[in-house]
C-alpha cells in the first residue's frame, strides 16, 4: 500500500480545515460571554446555553421538530418496509417506474416540494397545520427509509423464511419472528437517517410552517434574517452537538458511508 | 410457458400490494401537487383579486420578457457551475488521498468530511457568516496575514461568498461519489503500472483518473442540481438583492404573495434541472458504455 506524501498530508490538512472551520466556529462563538458578536471570544461562559431557556420559541420550535422527525419516520418506514419487501422481492412490470418514483423525493428540488404542498394543503384545507408538517416530511424521508431498509432486504437469506413456514408459521409470524428481525439493522438505519432528515429541513418546510408549526431550522432561519447575534450561534451549537451525537452512533451501527451510499440493489440513484 | 405466466401474475399482484399503500400515498400528495403547482402556473393574479383561475401564458411571458428573471436564472446557473466546479477540483483528490489512508485515520477523517452533509445546513451557513462578516471576519484576517490579499473582499452579499458556502455544503456529496468509485477500483493495475516504471502522477493521470471519471461526473450532476436549487445559503449570504431561483419563488410565495409566478419560476426550475441532469446522465452513459458493459 502506497503512503501519501507531504504534499498530500498538507492539502489533507488544509482541506479538513475548510470543512470544519464554520462548524467549529459557531460552536465556539456560542460561548461568548458578551452581549455581542465578538470574534475571537476572550472568555468562555455557558451565558448564552442558560438564556436559551427564557426564549420560549426556540424551546416551543425544538419540540416541533423532535415530534415531527420521529413521527414521520415512523410512518414513513410503515410505507417503506412493505415497499422495500416488494421491490426486493417481486419482478413485476413497472417495478423500475415504481422506484423511481419512490426516489423521486431526491430529484426534486425542495423548493418545488415546498410549493406543490403548499399549493396542495391549502387548497385541501390543512395549510399550516402540524398534520400537513407531517405528511409532507413523510414523502421527503420516505426515500432515505426506503433504500436502506431495502438495502437490508435485498441481503436478506430467504432460505431461512422457507424454513419457518415449512416448520408451520403462518405468514404474519413469519414477517415478525424471521423477516423483520432480519431487516431490522436497515430500518434502524433508516429511521435515524430520516429523523436527521426531516430534523434538518428548511427549504420545504419554509413553505409550510406558520408560527404556530415553526420547527426549528426554520425559526433560526428567519431569526438570522433579521441579525445575528451570540443567541442563534448558541442554538445552531446545540443542534450541532445532537446532529453529532446521532451521526456517531449511525456510523457506529452501520457505518456512514454505507449508510449514505446504500444502494439499495438495482433501486438506488 | 403457461406456468411462467401465472408466476408472473402473482409475482406482480404480492409486488404491488405490498407496495400499494406507498403508491396511494405517492400519488396523493407528490403527483397531484405537482400537477396543480404546474396548472397554478397558468392562472392569472392580481393585487387586489388574487388568484383567478384561467389559463394564461402571463407568468410564463413575463418570465421570459424581463430581463430581470434571466439575469436571475443566469446567476443561479453561474453560481451552481462554478460551486461544482471548486468541490470538483478539491473534493477529487481528497478522495484519492482518503482512500489511501491506513485503517482507523480513514474512518476518521470520512467521518469528518462526510458528517457536516447531516448537519443543519443553517448552522453551517452561520458559520461562513460569522467567517466572513465584514471586513474584519476571521477569514479576511487570514488573507491578509498570509499576504495573499491587500485590501479585504467582499464575502457577505457577494456571489463569490455564496459560491464559497455552497462548495462547503456540496463537497462531502462529491467526496462520497468518487469514494464509492476508488472503492471499485483494483490496487493492482496501479501497482503494475508503478512496478512498469510510471511515476506517481502519471499512474493518477492514465490509470486512477480514467477509472474514477464515471464517479466524479455523477458526483458533479448532484453537486450541480442540489446547487441550483438551494435555498438557505443564497438567502443567508446572498441577502435580499442576490437572488436566485429558489430565493426568489420564496419571495413571490410568501412577501409578495404572487403564487402562480413564484409556481412558474420553480416549474421553469425543476423543468431545467430535470433536463439537465437527464441529458448529462445520457452523455455519460453513452461515453462510458464499455465500462459498464
Amino acid at each position: 500500500m502506497s503512503r501519501n506524501g507531504p504534499v498530500a498530508l498538507i492539502f489533507h490538512t488544509l482541506f479538513v480545515v475548510f470543512m470544519v472551520a464554520p462548524i467549529l466556529v459557531v460552536c465556539w462563538v456560542a460561548f461568548t460571554p458578551e452581549g455581542f458578536l465578538s470574534i475571537p471570544i476572550t472568555q468562555f461562559s455557558l451565558r448564552w446555553f442558560k438564556a436559551l431557556a427564557n426564549y420560549p420559541e426556540f424551546v416551543h420550535a425544538f419540540g416541533v421538530s423532535l415530534w415531527l422527525g420521529a413521527l414521520s419516520s415512523c410512518i414513513a418506514l410503515l410505507f417503506a418496509v412493505p415497499a422495500a419487501l416488494a421491490l426486493s422481492r417481486y419482478r413485476f412490470r413497472g417495478r423500475d417506474a415504481l422506484s423511481a418514483l419512490f426516489l423521486s423525493p431526491l430529484m426534486i428540488p425542495h423548493v418545488v416540494l415546498g410549493i406543490a404542498f403548499l399549493r396542495f394543503f391549502t387548497a385541501v384545507g390543512i395549510g399550516g397545520t402540524f398534520v400537513a408538517l407531517v405528511i409532507a416530511h413523510v414523502v421527503v424521508v420516505f426515500p432515505f427509509a426506503l433504500r436502506l431498509t431495502l438495502a437490508s432486504a435485498t441481503g436478506m437469506d430467504r432460505s431461512v423464511e422457507m424454513a419457518a413456514i415449512s416448520l408451520g408459521a403462518d405468514g404474519w409470524t413469519m414477517f415478525r419472528r424471521v423477516t423483520l428481525p432480519a431487516i431490522l439493522p436497515g430500518i434502524v438505519s433508516g429511521w435515524m437517517l430520516a429523523f436527521i432528515q426531516s430534523f434538518d429541513d428548511l427549504t420545504m418546510t419554509v413553505f409550510l410552517a406558520t408560527p404556530g408549526t415553526e420547527t426549528l431550522p426554520v425559526r433560526m432561519f428567519l431569526y438570522i434574517q433579521d441579525n445575528i447575534d451570540p443567541l442563534v450561534t448558541s442554538v445552531s451549537a446545540s443542534v450541532i452537538a445532537i446532529t453529532m451525537t446521532v451521526l456517531v452512533l449511525l456510523d457506529r451501527l452501520y457505518g456512514l458511508d454505507r449508510v449514505l451510499t446504500a444502494k439499495g440493489g438495482d433501486a438506488g440513484r | 410457458m403457461s406456468t411462467t405466466a401465472t408466476a408472473d401474475t402473482s409475482d406482480a399482484r404480492a409486488g404491488l400490494s405490498l407496495a400499494l399503500p406507498a403508491l396511494m400515498l405517492f400519488i396523493g400528495v407528490v403527483v397531484i401537487p405537482l400537477a396543480m403547482t404546474v396548472m397554478l402556473s397558468f392562472h392569472d393574479w392580481g393585487q387586489y383579486k388574487g388568484i383567478e383561475p384561467v389559463f394564461i401564458l402571463k407568468n410564463w411571458m413575463e418570465i421570459i420578457d424581463d430581463p430581470y428573471y434571466l439575469e436571475m436564472f443566469w446567476r443561479t446557473f453561474r453560481v451552481a457551475v462554478l460551486a461544482t466546479l471548486i468541490t470538483a477540483v478539491f473534493g477529487v483528490p481528497e478522495a484519492y488521498i482518503l482512500n489511501r489512508m491506513q485503517g482507523p485515520w480513514k474512518g476518521l477523517f470520512l467521518l469528518v468530511i462526510i458528517g457536516p452533509l447531516l448537519i443543519s445546513v443553517v448552522a453551517r451557513t452561520l458559520g461562513w457568516a460569522l467567517l466572513f462578516g465584514g471586513n474584519n471576519g476571521l477569514a479576511n484576517k487570514l488573507l491578509m496575514t498570509l499576504g495573499l490579499v491587500d485590501s479585504p473582499v467582499r464575502f457577505m452579499f457577494t456571489e463569490t461568498g455564496m459560491i464559497i458556502a455552497l462548495a462547503h455544503a456540496m463537497m462531502p456529496f462529491m467526496v462520497l461519489a468518487v469514494w464509492t468509485a476508488l472503492q471499485r477500483l483494483d490496487p493492482q493495475v496501479e501497482n503494475a503500472a508503478l512496478s512498469l516504471g510510471a511515476g506517481s502522477l502519471t499512474v493518477v493521470r492514465r490509470i486512477v483518473l480514467p477509472q474514477i471519471m464515471p464517479g466524479v461526473l455523477s458526483g458533479a450532476i448532484i453537486v450541480f442540481s442540489l446547487s441550483a436549487s438551494a435555498f438557505a445559503t443564497p438567502a443567508i449570504i446572498g441577502g435580499r438583492r442576490l437572488k436566485v431561483a429558489a430565493t426568489l419563488a420564496y419571495d413571490e410565495f410568501l412577501n409578495t404573495l404572487n403564487w402562480p409566478l413564484g409556481a412558474a419560476v420553480a416549474v421553469l426550475l425543476l423543468i431545467a434541472l430535470v433536463l439537465i441532469v437527464v441529458g448529462s446522465n445520457a452523455l455519460i452513459e453513452r461515453r462510458y458504455q464499455e465500462m459498464f458493459r
